[in-house]
């Protein structure tokens, strides 16, 4: 349903999305893997490649967005009956917003220089598509409990991408995972040299290619170009 | 000038919005489809970028930066926590207007654009560049400079893509890989032939 011909279609996308949401029992696992908001659903991918040169940044940037993500579908969801329709996305933006400033000073306050190296990053949540489109498609049609574990579902499911393309990144880019050195000096000495590819931006595109490619054969889901 | 050229150069080859900071990426991959439509957007975006970013450049420098609001007696003041929830309200405001205007005004560019617009309101590339003007420090030159800049380099990427797909839909892509997967592949290519405009300095 994300492969939308053009940006018309697009709110058509949404729409089927909330009904493959209503069928699946479980809005919390689904998100997780068949219907990952980053490998199916195509939503959010901006974040997801910036963020992943090092594990801790992206285990950061996921926890944000899984913060923020719950807490919107749930504030959303508390407000549906009373957003007139023509002005929900002005409401969404600001709601979602406002919870990213509160994000970004926290992530100030506590976690300094993390937060300076995601930069622009966090501010960028308020425009990453999953969390507009969970509010969009799930959160103004259901109620607080069950769009709280539908964010949170998409959240990790979001998460688990990040961290993976992060893994794989930092592991083969700079030889370490969260900072410290994992592979072995005995290594580098019989010449084995990191992969400087991984660490640029190039890298991840072709690794998050790559990793679609394995989730998409391993779940079946194929798109007609 | 040459200082403004340069910098031209960066936002545009050297350090693309899309290829190099993954800006724009939602759009990107669902409007690459076409070449029509991804001129379509493409000039949308560099109208914004370049009507956007200034403006927001004005908001930062006259409201928002600490000590900002001195005009107004309140030397002290630091509301630069503001600058999300502010930013993004200029771009969902000017894209409006943007399209009122051109439906008053110019009807035959905005049926080419009309599909457009609204979805420009959450590009990334938009709010990124305004982030990343106050990250840098630009002065108001530097910001059109950057602003237009940054336009064009997305514009020239998804038009390329849309030329690449036109061409790769011939071709027998494994299942799993079609769509997304072989997009990712082939943004990671062409980012990988945009690196090598790195270091020229004009």
């Amino acid at each position: 349903m994300s492969t939308t011909q053009a940006p018309a279609k697009s709110s058509f996308s949404l729409a089927s999305l909330v009904k493959l949401d209503k069928k699946s029992k479980a809005a919390l696992s689904d998100p997780m893997s068949e219907n990952n908001p980053i490998t199916v659903q195509v939503l959010g991918i901006c974040s997801a490649l910036a963020v992943t040169v090092q594990m801790q940044t992206a285990v950061v940037m996921s926890l944000a967005v899984i913060a923020v993500l719950s807490a919107s579908n749930v504030t959303i969801s508390l407000m549906r009956n009373h957003i007139p329709s023509q002005i929900r996305i002005i409401v969404q933006l600001s709601v979602i917003a406002s919870l990213v400033i509160v994000a970004d000073q926290v992530l100030r306050a506590f976690m300094y220089d993390v937060s300076k190296q995601l930069s622009v990053f966090v501010g960028l949540i308020i425009t990453n598509c999953i969390i507009m489109g969970r509010a969009e498609a799930f959160a103004m049609a259901n109620p607080p409990g069950k769009s709280f574990l539908d964010g949170l579902g998409n959240g990790i499911g979001y998460g688990i991408i990040l961290c993976t393309v992060a893994f794989g990144r930092e592991l083969f880019g700079s030889g370490t995972l969260f900072g410290a050195p994992v592979v072995p000096q005995f290594l580098y000495d019989i010449g084995y040299v990191n992969m400087g590819l991984m660490v640029v931006p190039p890298g991840a595109f072709i690794l998050l290619g790559l990793i679609i490619w394995g989730q998409r054969t391993m779940t079946g889901y194929a798109e007609d170009h | 000038m040459e200082h403004y050229l340069s910098l031209a150069v960066r936002a545009v080859f050297v350090e693309n919005i899309l290829l190099a900071f993954f800006l724009g990426m939602c759009s990107f991959l669902a409007v690459s489809r076409k070449i029509e439509t991804a001129i379509g957007l493409g000039a949308a975006v560099i109208f914004v970028l370049t009507l956007t970013t200034p403006l927001n450049w004005v908001l930062h420098e006259y409201l928002l930066k600490k000590g900002a609001l001195a005009w107004a007696g309140l030397p002290g003041a630091d509301m630069s926590f503001l600058n999300f929830i502010l930013f993004i309200a200029t771009i969902a405001a000017t894209v409006q207007l943007v399209e009122m205007v051109l439906d008053r005004y110019s009807p035959k560019l905005y049926t080419a654009l009309g599909i457009f617009l609204p979805l420009i309101a959450v590009n990334c590339a938009i709010l990124g560049s305004s982030l990343f003007m106050v990250e840098r420090d630009y002065n108001l030159a530097e910001t059109v400079v950057f602003g237009s800049g940054s336009g064009v380099g997305w514009a020239l990427a998804i038009i390329a893509m849309a030329a690449i797909r036109t061409k790769i839909r011939y071709s027998n892509v494994p299942a799993g890989l079609r769509g997304l997967g072989i997009t990712m592949l082939i943004t990671g290519l062409m980012a990988l032939a945009f690196q090598c405009f790195a270091g020229i300095q004009l």
